[in-house]
């Protein structure tokens, strides 16, 4: 039987990926401890010690953890929509080399938008197990709470791809982490309640994807009553994948089979 | 009755007696191109073109950078949308059959798009996975290929260590590994050194040899004349000449040209005494060329017009001078 296009690109993603996977699978264990470590624990303590009531009343590292795990996911996401795309259609052009086999545009980005999804699993399982060692929660409901990272790094992904492919010039990468990834890891709710934000900011926080993966995660692993349904944040984020999705297409058509 | 014989016609009620016809086996037509064209907005890049490429024939685009030759690698690869006329390769219509056409295709693009991080092996076997070839055919193939292409001993080594040449020749292998029914190269030698394009010759001569349909661009006057059986010559999006080299060569010019170089600002001064040597001359930046069927007698009616020349060399027209004479500028620029 044929092997699906779309999993042909997942394969050479993996082949790919496998030459450096060592040094990868390290990192994405290091960053969760080092995080938790100086935030959860070291930050954690002070604040703890203040007994703020907007925390829910658990542990500052509690509160974070989820948060955290779903911000990497996030991350990963973009990172995965960025870097790997601009190498595929510009500074490698294995993504033209693709596309004279028998392998289309859409399978291609399929395949690209299920191997970031992959990718953000793989390092939202491992932030999971490193929550359950630092007694965040259960290892089960800490792999429950990879679910809401894994849509928020998918949209993620495809947003990104979708800006990616559109601005065409490695030098908007930069600005684009700067300017929209960075602002929201701070902003969406992952380090402080986004009650705590200026009144116009807080609308702002509320679209982002972030923001209700975290509300999803942080309702998971602490129990609380997340401000959102979750019905609600999982139909936006999958629109999200698809608006990504839809908006890549015409301009990787354009850049690739002119 | 024969297939290659046909009665003899009837003619007032008496059957004449002929000999049978001979029909020699048609070449199967791999690719049909009428009218083709592309444009990109305003841009006219390939201006209604007709061309066809025959079964087991090296058929070559010739023409300068901007002729268009790319963009119709890139619809006769199923890549790019034609803009108008009609397009058929391999018998399949490269606007709704793409992928099953790709699939049959080998393709050597003008740019070296390997996976650099990656091991010459690990690019084939990718590549191969692609086209959803077994694991084990696959790996037969690339020790069968990188002995084809000489590279051996490079399987393991990542592409970035790779020379520029044996990278062409990693990629020439890639194109190989799903036995494609027409192998496209556009480009192949282009930035190569002499030796390296000598090699990389070699190997696709071989090919010819071995019945392999071919396909190549190039704006190298030498390789064209090395590798196509026939070509046709484009300039600005258009055909201007179809043939054989040797052909191209017979119809569009004189068989030599006697090359002469002046000092720098003594051609102007000279110029007109240079174009009553022959019937056609051509006079370039620095140097005059003067086509003739007898080189030597016109050699000699250069020391008769008083004509002092730094240099005078006399050779056999090529694939350049028709180039030349078709569109009044030189291939290379």
């Amino acid at each position: 039987m044929a092997t699906p296009i779309a999993l042909r690109v997942v394969e050479a993603e993996a082949r790919t990926y496998r030459r450096t996977w060592r040094g990868s699978v390290f990192t994405s264990f290091l960053n969760p401890i080092l995080y938790l470590l100086a935030m959860g624990v070291g930050l954690g303590t002070l604040v703890d010690a203040n007994v703020p009531a907007d925390l829910e009343g658990v542990a500052y590292l509690t509160f974070l953890a989820p948060g955290l795990l779903v911000a990497t996911a996030m991350q990963t996401g973009a990172g995965e929509g960025a870097w790997k795309v601009m190498a595929g259609i510009k500074w490698l052009q294995t993504w033209k080399a693709r596309l004279a086999t028998p392998i289309g545009v859409h399978q291609l980005l399929t395949g690209h938008l299920l191997w970031s999804g992959i990718r953000v699993l793989m390092v939202s399982v491992i932030f999971a197990v490193v929550m359950s060692i630092f007694r965040v929660a259960p290892l089960l409901e800490s792999l429950v709470a990879v679910f809401p990272a894994l849509l928020v790094g998918l949209a993620m992904a495809s947003l990104t791809t979708a800006f990616t492919v559109s601005a065409k010039e490695v030098s908007y990468l930069p600005m684009y982490f700067r300017f929209v990834v960075i602002p929201m890891f701070l902003f969406s709710g992952v380090f402080f309640p986004i009650s705590q934000l200026p009144n116009w900011l807080e609308p702002i926080a509320l679209v982002t994807p972030l923001y209700h993966g975290v509300e999803m995660a942080r309702a998971i692993v602490v129990g609380t009553e997340p401000a959102v349904a979750p019905w609600v944040s999982i139909v936006y984020l999958t629109a999200l994948i698809a608006v990504g999705a839809l908006f890549s297409m015409r301009p990787l058509r354009r850049e690739l089979k002119p | 009755m024969s297939r290659n014989a046909r009665p003899g016609p009837r003619e007032g009620g008496l059957v004449r007696p002929t000999l049978p016809v001979v029909f020699p086996t048609m070449p199967e037509v791999l690719i049909q191109g009428r009218s083709l064209e592309k444009r990109f907005g305003d841009l006219v890049a390939v201006d209604k073109i007709d061309f066809h490429v025959n079964e087991g024939e090296a058929f070559g685009f010739l023409g300068p950078n901007g002729a268009g030759k790319t963009t119709t690698m890139r619809m006769i690869e199923a890549v790019s949308p034609i803009s108008g006329g009609e397009l058929s390769v391999l018998g399949l219509d490269p606007m709704t059959d793409g992928p099953r056409l790709r699939a049959r295709l080998g393709v050597v693009p003008q740019e070296n798009n390997l996976d650099e991080e990656l091991s010459v092996y690990d690019n084939l076997m990718m590549y191969g996975r692609y086209f959803d070839l077994d694991r084990n055919t696959i790996k037969e193939r690339i020790d069968e290929l990188l002995d084809f292409v000489q590279l051996e001993d490079k399987r393991d080594s990542k592409v970035n260590a790779l020379s520029g040449g044996m990278k062409r020749r990693a990629i020439i292998a890639r194109g190989l590994i799903n036995e494609p029914d027409l192998y496209i190269l556009d480009e192949p030698t282009t930035g190569l050194d002499p030796q390296a394009r000598h090699v990389l010759w070699d190997r696709l001569y071989r090919l010819k040899q071995r019945g392999v349909t071919l396909i190549i661009t190039t704006h190298y006057m030498d390789e064209a004349e090395q590798l196509c059986d026939r070509l046709v010559v484009m300039d600005k999006g258009a055909i201007v000449a179809e043939g054989s080299p040797r052909n191209l060569i017979e119809t569009h010019t004189p068989r030599d040209v006697v090359e002469l170089r002046f000092p720098a600002g003594v051609l102007e001064e000279v110029e007109g005494k240079v174009n009553d040597l022959s019937d056609r001359t051509e006079i370039l930046a620095d140097r005059a060329l003067v086509y003739t069927d007898d080189a030597e007698r016109t050699i000699a009616l250069v020391g008769e017009h008083d004509l002092e020349p730094e240099m005078v060399l006399a050779r056999r027209s090529t694939l350049e001078d028709v180039f030349l004479a078709l569109t009044g500028r030189s291939l290379v620029e």
